[in-house]
């Protein structure tokens, strides 16, 4: 079934807050806001919210350090997301995690992970407790393509397909790895071809086409619910901005990054609504202004938060420490 | 009701079918459980008794450590077969930068209560990779607790509450000590995690001690007594959370320590304790802090050579008489 103008429109609505507050965490990051550093997702909007708009609230997710995207699509808080990046007291990690250690158990999001493929190894745990619970959720994990060649990737593919494990595995292979293409660290032309290593199906997406990335999420969504267990999505898709924010980025093109502007996945799906009629500059206008006064109110809303107390830094350790000491 | 005699073997086993019945939401995964009830037959009647609740694995350690994870973050107990502890190698991302940090990097959104059972020590002629006792490397890592039974009904209690508590925790069981025997309550027990207890009572000097360090202890009391010294003999159980009152109280009496483990001398639990004991407990001393462990190398092959660089009965006499000077 084709999906309807309020789907479509929910679709764009949250590239848009995406790409937004992308855009708004690089500028409060460039004026010092921000601690540490951050890596943003401007550019794969389409696969963040083409995957997550075929899950449920109770489905599981676990990303990586470039994560903001997945959460926001996953139906994160935009406050409490603002207020973790600037290391607030009310943030969702009250200020411990940060951009790269983020989550939202509530929402079944199990967290970024600072470990390139550290989710892989959890999001198998996460399909396995799914399968002992006999419930019908699914577990689904972002990674990049850089991952792709660290191991633990290897034995949670080959585990979920053994026990057919409702687990979905979601490459975005953005071309690159920090610094180093893809080509240069993958004999393979397509990582989606792995899958037939482990016995699973394998699809390579067009990652900036969020329709395209809906479809085949959502069949990969309800093989897993009916039990037929894992499947490889491979999102073909571009980082155009840096690895992290200042990144000097000297190992790519200017050509080639401005040659894949051109697929800039937000405006493409505005170009497919407006010749569909379902969008018009009015209407886009609009739900631009209404995804800003969501942002200003979340900036706000971090900015007001107090810092964590240093003390506080020795709660959240351990659930239960009867006797002894923490020392 | 008097105690039954049971090996270490038996205990866990009896705990884990007393704790498997009461929840359902425990299991355990690791490699090779099902056919043999575990490489050690440590299982035993598990397999029969709570089929789908035991787990065989591919041998993918890195992924065994992630179902452990990924299952506690989602609501079951899991306890997770290392199969020997040397392979905790291959999952140390899991355990150190995953299961130790979930908890505090989320601000306390989530409990991870999950087990990792890793039998380790030396003493079987297995050699490098397969006799290592790893606990303190656990030790250095703030959100992970470390247990370490020695008699059969510390293995016990200590697994219950390891299993029962809501924390990661790192279960070392020696080996060699599966088949030791000892003494079992009949009835329903937990043994607090965070509790040292005293063994042997004495007043002459503090053995402190766990795991198979504790059987060197006993056994040197034991000789001790006979030269009139009173070695009271402290099991610590758990090192993280460390029980140092009971150490202190202990210390507070004595005024001479020694410490007891099988891990090398170097970096181990040692001399964390001796740094602690020095450090809060300096004015009790009448003698500096010694320590006996094994000799900082690989553990060798061959029956001789290993028997030289693991600690003995009579490395713990030395360093007792070295610190009962007066
Ligand atoms: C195990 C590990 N190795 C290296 C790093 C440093 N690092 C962080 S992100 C990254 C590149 C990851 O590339 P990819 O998986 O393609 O994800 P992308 O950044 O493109 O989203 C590297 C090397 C890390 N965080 N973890
Ligand atoms: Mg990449």
């Amino acid at each position: 079934m084709p999906d309807d103008k309020k789907t479509l429109l929910e679709l764009y609505r949250k590239m848009v807050a995406v790409r937004q507050f992308e855009t708004m965490a690089g500028e409060h990051f460039a004026a010092g806001e921000i601690p540490g550093f951050i890596h943003l997702s401007i550019g794969q909007e389409a696969s963040s919210v083409g995957v997550c708009s075929c899950l449920r609230k109770d489905d599981y997710v676990v990303t990586t350090h470039r994560g903001h995207g997945h959460m926001i699509a996953k139906g994160a808080d935009l406050k409490r997301m603002t207020a973790e990046l600037f290391g607030k007291r009310d943030g969702y990690c009250k200020g411990k995690g940060g951009s790269m250690h983020i989550a939202d158990f509530s929402i079944g999001f199990l967290g970024a992970n600072g470990v390139v493929a550290g989710g892989l190894p959890i999001i198998t745990g996460a399909g396995l407790s799914i399968k002992l619970r006999k419930t019908d959720q699914v577990a689904l994990a972002f990674f990049g393509d850089g991952a792709c060649n660290r191991g633990p990737v290897h034995e949670a593919m080959n585990m979920a397909a053994i026990w057919k494990l409702p687990v979905i595995f979601v490459v975005e292979n953005n071309q690159y790895a920090s610094t180093t293409p893809m080509e240069y660290s993958c004999a393979i032309g397509d990582l989606c071809t792995r899958a037939a290593g482990y016995g699973m199906p394998g699809e390579k997406v067009d990652g900036n086409d969020v329709l395209a990335v809906r479809k085949a999420a959502a069949t990969a969504v309800e093989r897993a619910r009916a039990g037929e267990g894992p499947t490889l999505l491979e999102n073909a898709t571009y980082r155009m901005k840096g690895h992290f924010e200042g990144d000097p980025q000297k190992y790519r093109k200017t050509e080639e990054v401005e040659s894949w502007g051109e697929k800039d996945p937000v405006e493409r799906f505005a170009r497919v609504l407006t010749k569909k009629k379902i969008l018009t500059k009015k209407l886009a206008a609009s739900i631009l202004k209404e995804v800003h006064s969501e942002l200003d109110e979340a900036l706000a809303f971090a900015q007001d938060s107090p810092f964590p107390a240093p003390e506080d830094a020795m709660n959240d350790l351990y659930s239960t420490m009867e006797g002894g000491s923490h020392a | 009701m008097p105690d039954r005699i049971l090996s270490s073997s038996a205990a866990l086993a009896e705990a884990l079918h007393e704790e498997m019945e009461r929840d359902e939401t425990i299991f355990i995964v690791g490699e090779d459980l099902v056919a043999h009830a575990g490489i050690f037959g440590q299982f035993k009647g598990i397999p029969e008794k709570f089929p789908g609740r035991i787990i065989d694995t591919p041998i993918s350690e890195t992924c065994i450590a992630g179902c452990g994870l990924g299952a506690a973050m989602t609501g079951m107990r899991p306890l997770v077969d290392f199969h020997f502890s040397d392979f905790v190698t291959c999952g140390m991302d899991e355990l150190c930068n995953q299961a130790a940090k979930i908890r505090y990097m989320f601000g306390g959104q989530v409990k991870l209560p999950m087990v990792v059972w890793c039998p380790d020590g030396a003493g079987l002629r297995a050699a490098a990779q397969h006799s290592q006792s790893l606990e303190s490397w656990f030790v250095h890592m703030p959100g992970l607790k470390v247990v370490i039974p020695s008699e059969p009904a510390d293995v016990k209690g200590l697994i219950k509450a390891a299993i029962r508590d809501d924390d990661p925790v790192m279960f070392f069981q020696h080996k060699k000590l599966f088949a030791k025997e000892g003494p079992v309550p009949e009835e329903e027990y937990v043994i607090p995690l965070g509790q040292a207890a005293v063994k042997r009572e004495g007043k002459d000097v503090s053995l402190l001690c766990y795991g198979s360090g504790y059987y060197l202890c006993v056994e040197a009391a034991e000789k001790l007594a006979g030269d009139g010294i009173e070695a009271e003999v402290v099991d610590l159980r758990t090192l993280k959370p460390l029980d140092m009152d009971t150490v202190a109280v202990s210390i507070q009496k004595t005024h001479r320590a020694v410490v007891v483990h099988e891990a090398c001398r170097t970096g181990g639990f040692g001399s964390e304790l001796a740094a602690r004991i020095q450090d809060e407990l300096f004015d009790e001393l009448d003698a500096p802090v010694k320590r006996v462990g094994a000799k900082d190398f690989p553990i060798p092959f061959s029956p001789p050579m290993e028997d030289f660089v693991l600690p003995n009965v009579s490395d713990v006499l030395k360093a007792v008489h070295a610190v009962t000077y007066r």
